[in-house]
């Protein structure tokens, strides 16, 4: 009796071995093989200088990134067939972590290296390459009202409860002509920490200072009034479920939802509507420093869309090899080239043409 | 499960001499396998703790006992984290008011009330309650449970509305999300284990006790009260505690559905936060500063499931050598 049981123990244990050892080796397998067919197919001459290039590039970071990347790669597969690249999406401080600990070729980021983090990269040279731009939008529900106008004050003030009612003479003032109705204002924020967070709150810590008390961070202390959602998805759901609410929601989200969402006031005191072109603007507009980095929020240009957001792809500039530099600048090189006519379709926009230029002439700083 | 640890050393460690002058090289090699498998798991553990350790230094050392006051603020660089252990604390208090009566009643339903092959299915429709996945129950909760829950809270507010003590922690809910309706969704997950926990307990008061009972006229809540509870009373308490333990770790679910707010308030119905479903929600995005401290959220909560888990396991232990020996 004890000797069968003992018997099925060791066999199950058993088993469970060969089962290890076989995805061990399956796995291994599959990436030697994965290696060889990228040396043997010969990719299109598109671009002459990856043609013989073959590997794998790792990124994460960004969640904003997410729905750009994956598009980006099932398209770079087409043009150069032997570079496989991963993109894990968990945000932007787990990207930065991961770049910094060398688990990733590259990390997607909505904003630069926080100061505290600096050390963490141990004085390497980390490049700065923005492939993406995106308006923020405020997105609100009010049966009747298509056509709102908020300015940057009123937006502080609704997202630190101090304006309860739609029909509240601040907002009323903005949109003479609309009849606003008495609806209580529901706030909808993120539940997560959020890169959409971090920049909405810059724009308006940049914007109002003297009225934005809550500070500019991935995650915000917002009033105990306001719903908290799970993603951009999330604050959507809220906004679309409940009358009287307003929330901050990715352009790509908010169209995706069908949502109504207001034009707000730049810093040329024009309302401008959120969209691809307007963001652009933003971005065209936004004071660039020598490393790229630049905040799109609040910036100046008359058509400009304040509350645009932005997402760098960090890379080392001294890489371990010749073929990872290689790899990373055919991969970078068909975001900001190819890859940047993919953006207006999937909501969000493309950098502005000075910028890209910028960005490309940088990588010839990746060295091997 | 206490019959289990009893005969299992004894057994195998019987028949091990025997079998080991016929066959010394595989059970040698699979003492050794056995014996890594435990091992790892200890490694694991210890690394775990280690490393979250380290992580977490920075905020340890810069907060000090800062870390547990209510001053939440990421962007200006504080992380007190009281709410969360507030929270983590509300919720699984209402998780065990709600979750126990009903555990134990199904319990005594199990071992005193219906026939023994009745009880059997009854078991097994309880146990499935813990094979539905957390994410499940938190996406019910917040998609249909929570709205529905609203419309609840919303009249119960609108009745204790000045009425002391019940005005203050039943007030208006923002939304259906809150820390109420964590702590039942926390309840609904943990009644599996502290059913099937006390179901054990209370089945080892013996036959005799319930018998000497009844022979004295007792009825059979009587019965209950003077023979099987004083019996089981440490043994509940402690599948209580374990109850208590997993329902303090607990994140998918609650994140769902918990409203996302780091407030200290007596109001149930108000959004809320706990230990887990911060660090779940807010590590995205999270660096410097702001990721030691939720690193160190995790040391916390760590060592509390860990001191409430070992302290359940002493009691239940305890209870069960104690019956055995009466």
């Amino acid at each position: 009796m004890h000797l069968r049981r003992r018997r099925q123990v060791t066999t199950a244990g058993l088993a469970v071995c060969a089962v290890a050892l076989a995805a061990c080796s399956s796995s291994s397998s599959s990436s030697s093989s994965s290696s060889t067919s990228a040396g043997t197919t010969s990719a299109p001459a598109a671009a002459s200088s990856s043609a013989n290039l073959s590997g794998t590039l790792n990124g994460s970071g960004s969640t904003f990134q997410t729905v750009f990347q994956q598009s980006a790669i099932a398209a770079f597969r087409s043009v150069d067939s032997g570079i496989t690249v991963n993109y894990g999406a968990g945000g932007s401080g787990k990207g930065r972590t991961d770049l910094a600990s060398d688990v990733v070729n590259f990390a997607g980021s909505d904003s630069p290296i926080p100061a505290a983090d600096v050390p963490l990269f141990k004085g390497k040279t980390v490049l700065y390459f923005p492939v993406i731009i995106g308006p923020i939008t405020m997105a609100y529900n009010l049966s009747g009202v298509s056509n709102l106008k908020l300015n940057p004050t009123v937006i502080a003030n609704i997202f630190q409860g101090k304006i309860t009612k739609w029909n509240d003479p601040a907002i009323a003032s903005l949109n003479s002509g609309v009849s606003l109705p008495s609806t209580p204002i529901t706030i909808a924020v993120r539940s997560d920490s959020s890169g959409t967070t971090q920049n909405f709150t810059l724009f308006l810590k940049d914007a109002v200072p003297s009225v934005w008390t809550l500070g500019s961070s991935s995650t915000v202390k917002w009033p105990s009034t306001a719903r908290a959602g799970m993603g951009n998805p999330g604050v959507a759901q809220i906004v679309k479920s409940t009358s009287g609410a307003i929330g901050y929601v990715d352009y790509a989200t908010a169209k995706a939802s069908g949502l109504s969402f207001a034009s707000v006031q730049n810093s040329s005191g024009a309302y401008v509507a959120p969209s691809p072109a307007s963001a652009s603007a933003a971005a065209d507009g936004a004071t660039v420093a020598a490393n790229l980095t630049f905040a799109a929020a609040w910036a100046s240009g008359a058509s400009a869309y304040p509350i645009t957001y932005q997402s760098w792809d960090l890379v080392y500039a001294q890489q371990a090899s010749a073929s990872d530099a290689a790899l990373l600048k055919a991969y970078l090189g068909y975001l900001l080239g190819p890859g940047q006519q993919l953006l207006g379709n999937l909501g969000y926009a493309p950098l502005p043409s000075s910028l890209d230029q910028k960005a490309v002439a940088q990588l010839s700083q990746i060295t091997g | 499960m206490s019959t289990v640890t009893r005969v299992d050393p004894a057994g195998p460690a019987g028949s091990t001499r025997s079998l080991s002058q016929r066959r010394p090289l595989g059970d040698r090699s699979f003492q050794i396998l056995a014996l890594a498998c435990g091992l790892l798991v200890l490694v694991i553990l210890v690394l775990i703790a280690v490393t979250t350790s380290q992580q977490a230094s920075s905020w340890f050392s810069a907060e000090g006992f800062k870390i547990f006051t209510n001053n939440w603020s990421p962007g200006a660089n504080q992380f007190g984290a009281l709410a969360f252990i507030y929270g983590t604390a509300i919720t699984a208090v209402i998780a065990i008011i709600m979750s126990v009566p009903v555990s134990v009643g199904i319990a005594l339903l199990l071992t005193e009330v219906v026939p023994h092959r009745w009880a059997r299915p009854i078991v097994y429709v309880v146990d499935l309650l813990a094979v539905v996945p957390s994410v499940v129950w938190g996406l019910w909760g917040i998609l249909v449970f929570a709205p529905w829950l609203q419309k609840i809270y919303t009249d119960i507010a609108g009745g204790v509305n000045g009425v002391p003590v019940l005005g203050p922690l039943f007030g208006q809910p923002v939304s259906g999300a809150s820390f109420f309706t964590a702590g039942i969704i926390l309840a609904f997950m943990i009644t599996p284990i502290v059913t099937s926990l006390s179901r054990e307990v209370i089945a080892t008061v013996p036959a005799i006790d319930k018998e000497g009972a009844y022979a004295l006229g007792a009825t059979r809540w009587e019965m209950i009260r003077g023979a099987v509870w004083p019996h089981s009373q440490g043994g509940v308490v402690g599948a209580v505690l374990l109850g208590l333990g997993r329902a303090m770790g607990e994140t998918i679910a609650v994140a769902l559905v918990i409203g996302s707010s780091p407030e200290i308030t007596s109001h149930l119905f108000a959004p809320g936060y706990n230990l887990p479903a911060g660090i779940a929600n807010l590590f995205g995005e999270a660096s410097g500063e702001f990721r030691a401290a939720l690193m160190g959220m995790g040391v916390l909560l760590f060592v509390l499931t860990i001191i409430i888990n070992v302290v359940a396991r002493g009691i239940v232990e305890r209870n069960a050598r104690r019956k055995r020996g009466a």
